[in-house]
């Protein structure tokens, strides 16, 4: 893979440059006591202090509210305004951890799965990923478990490795990747060769990916092990919220007065709305269900169907639960049963 | 082993309790809830400040209803909250065994609600200093700059309803936000919607809420809501004189009154 | 206090009324031939009782600019204590709209019975007169309008 240097320096130039130039750039910001992503307007408001931020980066592609169309009734008349796909803006995303890179991957099997999701495509299509290596790692990450690593080029247009003098080596992934280099060639210099592997986070692994896959069917009908499991659950939608690679959205019509909108917005299998039924009746009738849900969906539809593992290790969820359910330790706790 | 190891285990072996809901040590060193069937697992229990997570709305949860003999290892809140679920009838006396602590961290068992109420009666109820503080902050801002504070952490909202699932007075069975015919609160997770949102479920918590903080704990986004459930639970004891989890039998501010209930903007 | 000079705006207020006092109070009104700005929609609930504050949310969030609810005096209510649950209610939830910083002064609650008309009257009017001076609600109209965030980092 090609490599280039971006000194420190130019690392603020290039972020500025993006800035005023035809690009919005999204990137981990300083909010109250918390990292997240935000569109900036100066290099300063970048941190670099954080192991992942709070949300993923997926609603650069898939925003947590996004309107479908608009409607407008005069006089009887119903006009619709269809999607605007020049309004879709051409995005940078800057300091994506590999995992929620990899993310992308599993969020796009889902979206063009028969039929490809326009709105959902061109957002991808109009951002470029530079992401940025882990140095540190918590006890929620497990990358490694998922076939990923701290320095993983997977899903990234570029990737940024930070050396010890400040500086980034920029490691060329894409042809998208390469345009934006060839676009600031002037900001990158030639890689003086470092080895990249002894900056990165160490992160052990916590489980066995195929034996997971191996055996997670099998476990399918023990509704004593998923209740066990699911036991201090609370049945929120944190945990898919914030999850690179959730992907369910509900869709909704929100109208004030005579005009209104037809939305799409998150919503997640970990509520017990999610499955109820008009009549009633529930098909989910418990935590313990909708829990085997999500990890059955992540480690066996989505790697039976869509030939992707749909987790990315990045440990989001069980820092977000505020019960702790900690996704690695159920998993794992599959093998041992 | 300390004491709650202990006492739990002799619980277990004896047949007096089938299941503990207690505290145990999780990602990080991070105090999480845990439920513990065998003696041999009593030694998972763990209970230190750290354990300040409510954890009364476990006693309600069907799949725990259903479990004959349970006791519940239960810090401050979790007392405040089981006395204002038994008032609201949400759960009731003998179903479960309550352990608590003395200021001393001596392990009590308390034997009957009346015997929570007591407990309760001596415990601290006003909020903690640095709530205190923002709250003051908060009541000093003009009401553009109130405005601006709400809305701006309102847009941060992306209602997960980590909120309403970890607080233990949202116990209904089909919440408001649920209710879809029409919509009373909107789907999607934008500041006007998560306004209304926010609106409705601290007027739901009047004279419910004890003041945990379980819920701006929980949220993912770090949002300080519990300052709106808070801003109610000041109001109801000072209007109404109710301070929320104190007594058994305590009737709820909004479903009573008073004729000489006093206001000054009524026209 | 937003004040606004602009002539031109009509203030859109809403009423939450009480079908047995408040409503028939305005009927008087009517009836009596006094005259009162034309800027109000009235809104007819069984009770006080019946008025849920989610209401008032959902007027703002639909553009009203003010509110007026209002139903029997103390001891009035044909459901016996309806307005007195009410009053509770609204005690509480006004001073949780204070804190998150929306202006009280465009919500107007009152008693008014069936036999002041002349007090309906006067209410209506101070009424629109207050809201024609702090101007349109500006603040939830903004709200309305971004009721939909199109990208990240519009938040
Ligand atoms: S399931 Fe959890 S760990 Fe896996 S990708 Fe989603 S948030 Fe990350
Ligand atoms: S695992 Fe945690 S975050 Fe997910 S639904 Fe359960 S309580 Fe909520
Ligand atoms: S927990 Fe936080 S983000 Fe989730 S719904 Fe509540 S306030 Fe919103
Ligand atoms: S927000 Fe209100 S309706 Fe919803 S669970 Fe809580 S108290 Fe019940």
């Amino acid at each position: 893979m090609e490599r280039k240097l971006l000194t420190k320096d130019s690392y603020k130039l290039l972020i500025s440059k993006i800035i005023s130039g035809k690009y919005q750039l999204v990137a981990p910001v300083k909010v109250d006591a918390l990292v997240d992503f935000r569109r900036i307007k100066s290099a300063d408001e970048i941190t670099e202090d954080y192991i992942v931020t709070v949300s993923s980066a997926k609603s650069v592609a898939f925003p947590r509210n996004e309107k479908l169309f608009g409607f407008e009734k005069n006089n009887k008349k119903l006009e619709q305004t269809d999607f605007d796909f020049d309004s879709i803006p051409h995005t940078v995303l800057l300091g994506v951890r590999p995992c929620d890179a990899m993310g992308f991957a599993s969020l796009t099997s889902i979206f063009c799965w028969d039929s490809v999701d326009k709105i959902y495509t061109t957002r991808l299509e109009r951002t470029i990923i530079i992401g940025m290596s882990c140095a540190k790692a918590d006890a929620s990450c497990f990358c490694t478990s998922v076939k990923g690593n701290p320095g993983n080029t997977a899903g990234n247009d570029l990737l940024l490795t930070k050396t010890p003098d400040g500086d980034y080596i920029t490691e060329i992934v894409t042809e998208k990747g390469a345009k934006l280099v060839a676009e600031f060639y002037e900001l990158f210099r030639e890689d003086k060769g470092a080895e990249k592997e002894p900056l990165l986070a160490n992160v052990p692994e916590v489980f066995e990916l195929d034996g997971i896959l191996a055996k997670i069917n099998s476990k399918f009908d023990d509704e004593v092990f998923w209740s066990e499991q699911a036991m201090r659950c609370l049945g929120c939608g944190a945990c898919a919220y914030v999850c690179p690679t959730c992907a369910c959205f509900d869709i909704q019509d929100e109208s004030h007065g005579k005009t209104g909108q037809r939305v799409r917005c998150w919503d997640s299998c970990g509520l017990s709305l999610f499955t109820l039924h008009t009549s009633g009746h529930n098909p989910r009738q418990n935590q313990g269900q909708r829990w085997r849900q999500r990890l059955m969906h992540k480690f066996s539809y989505m790697p039976d169907r869509l030939n992707t593992v749909g987790c990315v290790g990045c440990g989001r969820c069980s820092r977000a639960c505020p019960v702790d359910m900690n996704i690695a330790e159920h998993l794992k706790s599959i093998i041992d049963n | 082993m300390n004491n709650i190891q202990q006492k739990t285990k002799e619980l277990l072996e004896s047949g007096a309790c089938t299941l503990i809901i207690g505290y145990e040590k999780g990602t990080g060193g991070k105090a999480r809830p845990v439920f513990v069937r065998k003696a041999e697992h009593a030694a998972k229990l763990i209970f230190d400040e750290s354990c300040d997570q409510n954890i009364a709305g476990y006693l309600y949860r069907q799949e725990i209803k259903n479990e004959s003999k349970k006791a519940i290892v239960a810090n401050n809140h979790t007392l405040k909250s089981i006395v204002e679920l038994a008032s609201e009838n949400q759960i009731h006396e003998g179903d479960f065994m309550v352990l608590a602590f003395t200021a001393e961290g001596e392990i009590i068992e308390l034997k009957s609600f009346e015997e929570i109420e007591k407990h309760v009666a001596t415990l601290y109820h006003g909020l903690n200093d640095e709530d205190k503080a923002t709250m003051q902050k908060i009541e000093a801002m003009t009401m553009e700059e109130r405005w601006g504070f709400w809305e701006n952490e309102f847009s941060k909202c992306i209602k997960c309803y980590a909120c309403r699932a970890s607080c233990p007075m949202c116990y209904c069975p089909t919440c408001t936000v649920e209710i879809n015919q029409p919509q009373w609160i909107p789907v999607p997770s934008h500041t006007l919607g998560n306004l209304e949102w926010h609106v409705m479920r601290a007027m739901h918590l009047a004279g419910r809420c004890i003041t945990c903080g379980q819920c701006a704990k929980s949220c993912p986004l770090d949002l300080p809501i519990h300052l709106l459930t808070y801003k109610v639970a000041l109001d109801s004891e000072q209007y109404f004189d109710s301070v929320a989890g104190t007594s058994v039998c305590a009737n709820n501010v909004l479903a009573t009154f008073k004729t000489e209930d006093h206001e000054n903007f009524i026209r | 206090m937003e004040t606004n000079n602009n002539n031109s705006f009509e203030p859109k207020v809403v009423a939450f009324v009480c079908n047995w006092c408040t409503y028939a109070g305005a009927d008087l009104t009517g009836t009596s031939r006094i005259k009162y700005a034309p800027n109000v929609k009235i809104i007819r609930f069984p009770c006080t009782g019946r008025i849920d504050y989610m209401l008032l949310m959902k007027a703002f969030a639909n553009g009203a600019d003010g509110i007026i609810v209002s139903g029997c005096h103390p001891n009035d209510c044909h459901y016996t204590s309806g307005n007195f649950h009410a009053r509770r209610r609204w005690m509480i939830f006004r001073n949780l709209c204070d804190f998150i910083g929306m202006d009280m002064n465009r919500v107007v609650f009152s008693w008014v019975s069936a036999a002041e008309g002349a007090k309906w009257a006067e209410i209506v009017n101070t009424t629109v007169d207050t809201i024609r001076q702090l101007g349109p609600a500006t603040s939830f109209q903004k709200l309305i309008k971004n009721s939909v965030f199109e990208e990240v980092g519009n938040e």
